[in-house]
């Protein structure tokens, strides 16, 4: 019992200990920004993460409103509610399932990308070359990543909500005969700008969260040849399950 | 003449609750090529990431060129390393990765393009600007990597086994180029290695280091001569270590009927005599100087080494000996011979490990 509790003690402060860096990594990155910026560097990383990003989350998406709309609209015809099916198709999408799906997404894509890249410069000692001739490594290799994803991830959720949307209306309309027409009005009285809106919010939180982990555990990785594969698989999966913890809170947040 | 550039006290490091570096102490002088030599383990890497500002001591100073720096920030420190796995730059040319400092630096243009010209010139690297580092070979990456440290005109340059993973050809030229580049430029060098021969031939200053403990800092010559602990007399090249009994005199107590004679006056108690092989003659006629120490020995085994062979003789005593016979002709000592050595070519040693 008490190695149990022992053990459950040095587990939460390990925890915490790694919260705490990946915070103090964030607010170094926000510091790291007052600096001026290379535009370039920024712009390089959202072409090369961005592009190659895109149609995984087309087809994550085309896939999950399509089959969303399979069961919604099986029911909602049950109860005479099939003038709303778009709606509510889009809200689900707009509000939930693409910034969640495009964050998971982007976090097995855009965040292991990051941490493989800089955890190799880790362990073959470039960040270190980097610190011994004057640079920050937050601000050369932490900020255009982040800035990257911030702008990216909101950009791929808008795509990935169009993508959603669509996939929905070509279930409604051939699998579930609800009139083209019936789908999009639904749309346009049910649907506010804030549904997609504050899922973009959402998305630029996520953003930030997969390039500062995967920044964080590239960093971070331990030495030797094995490091760089045990530092991406930590970072996505610690991606993965904060950006569902946080979406639990900015749905409470946004969606009051 | 010579100015102290560099200087560590009392430094202490901990991973952990593991203490690697204990108390170490030393000075470089400025131009100096300094060693850090030990076995695998011992808290080279340590020492010297510590002088560059990747580690914080727990506890000493650090000078450099007359300020105080363990804590400043690596950038700060005009230090300038070479790593063991080069840690180029793969996305930049040669050119850009010797000349990345300098543009940190936010160094003019015509200024970057000369000074990096004269590192590039100086490794044997002209023709080479535009390449990227994977279409380098190994000895030719490991240039750029000394070239992009030499353009920062650091106060000392830090060198962490940059040679290890080159062949033994190549380490030997790439070895001797470094020397040279080094004393004409005049620059403060630290450079770790575990491989004693690299250690004698290349510095001035060589420092043994053992489980993170300074064992002993000095000439090449005095390190291999006159080592103060046993750990370095064996460590560096092959020596014979006997265990005699001191009584405040030359003359030292081998066994009941053997006395030896020493180099120095031994200290009372039990210490270790060291004797080197090639200071070991051996003969079929006992036919000794006023100075030499004889004993009676039996070949053991004996080796053919080029230009030396090497035998494994055995004293009345049990121990073994190793004894180097240089341009042996094609002489073969066989069965029971006697061994001689000089008193002055013996060594006592006076601390225990
Ligand atoms: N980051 C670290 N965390 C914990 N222990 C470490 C760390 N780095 C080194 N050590 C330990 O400190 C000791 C000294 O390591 P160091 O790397 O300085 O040795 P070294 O002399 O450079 O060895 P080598 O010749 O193998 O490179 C070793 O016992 C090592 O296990
Ligand atoms: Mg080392």
């Amino acid at each position: 019992m008490e190695h149990f509790l022992e053990k459950l003690g040095s587990a939460v402060i390990k925890w915490l200990q790694y919260i705490g860096e990946v915070v103090l990594l964030f607010v170094e990155t926000l510091r790291q920004m007052k600096k001026p910026l290379r535009i370039h560097h920024m712009f390089a990383q959202m072409a090369h993460l961005g592009v190659d990003t895109l149609p995984i989350v087309g087809l994550t998406l085309l896939f999950t409103g399509m089959v969303m709309t399979l069961q919604v609209a099986h029911e909602f015809i049950r109860f005479g509610a099939q003038s709303t099916i778009g709606g509510v198709i889009t809200i689900a999408v707009g509000r939930e399932l693409g910034p969640v799906l495009v964050g998971v997404v982007a976090a097995g894509r855009v965040g292991a990308a990051i941490t493989a890249e800089i955890s190799t410069m880790k362990v073959t000692e470039q960040i270190d070359a980097l610190r011994v001739m004057a640079t920050n490594p937050v601000g050369y290799l932490v900020v255009p990543r982040m800035l990257a994803c911030m702008f990216m991830v909101p950009v791929l959720t808008i795509f990935g909500d169009f993508i959603g949307v669509v996939g929905g209306w070509f279930v409604a309309v051939f699998r579930s005969g609800i009139s083209s027409y019936l789908y999009w009005h639904s749309i346009t009285m049910f649907v506010e700008a804030y549904d997609i809106t504050g899922g973009l919010i959402k998305s630029v939180v996520f953003g930030i969260i997969i390039a500062v982990l995967g920044c964080y555990c590239g960093l971070k990785a331990p030495n030797g040849a094995e490091g760089v594969g045990l530092a991406t698989t930590r970072s996505v999966v610690s991606a993965i399950i904060m950006i569902f913890c946080a979406n639990c809170f900015l749905s409470l947040i946004l969606y009051q | 003449m010579s100015e102290t550039v560099m200087e560590l006290k009392h430094i202490n490091k901990f991973f952990g609750s593991t203490q690697v570096i204990h108390d170490v102490n030393f000075k470089v002088q400025k131009g100096d090529f300094v060693t850090l030599l030990g076995p695998s383990g011992c808290g080279k890497t340590t020492i010297l990431r510590m002088i560059a500002g990747f580690y914080e001591p727990d506890s000493g100073e650090i000078h450099l060129a007359g300020r105080q720096i363990e804590r400043v920030p690596p950038y700060a420190r005009n230090t300038a390393m070479v790593f063991q796995e080069y840690a180029l730059f793969p996305h930049m040319t040669v050119f850009e990765n010797v000349a990345y400092g300098l543009r940190v630096r936010h160094t003019e243009d015509s200024v970057v393009k000369k000074k990096v010209g004269e590192a590039l010139e100086l490794m044997q690297l002209l023709g080479m600007e535009d390449r990227y580092p994977n279409q380098m070979s190994g000895g030719q990456q490991q240039r750029v990597a000394v070239a992009r440290a030499l353009v920062m005109q650091p106060d000392v340059l830090l060198l962490d086994e940059p040679l290890s993973n080159l062949d033994a050809k190549l380490r030997e030229s790439v070895r001797v180029e470094l020397r040279s580049i080094q004393q004409k430029m005049g620059l403060t060098t630290i450079y770790v290695t575990h491989d004693q021969q690299e250690a004698l031939s290349m510095s001035d200053s060589v420092i043994v280091l053992q489980k993170g403990f300074l064992r002993q800092q000095g000439k090449p010559h005095e390190i291999y001569f006159a080592p103060r602990t046993p750990f370095v007399a064996d460590f560096i090249g092959t020596t014979n270590l006997i265990k005699v009994n001191g009584d405040d005199a030359l003359l030292v107590g081998y066994d009941e009927d053997t006395v030896l004679q020493a180099d120095a006056v031994c200290p009372k108690g039990e210490h270790t005599l060291s004797i080197r092989p090639e200071s070991i003659r051996l003969s079929e006629k006992p036919s000794p100087s006023a100075t030499d120490n004889i004993m009676p020995v039996t070949v053991v085994r004996s080796m053919f080494l080029g230009e030396k062979m090497r035998y494994f003789v055995q004293d009345r005593k049990g121990q073994e000996w190793i004894a180097d016979i240089f341009d042996p002709g094609r002489k073969i000592y066989e069965g029971e011979v006697y061994m001689l050595f000089a008193a002055d070519r013996t060594h006592v040693i006076e601390e225990d490990d």
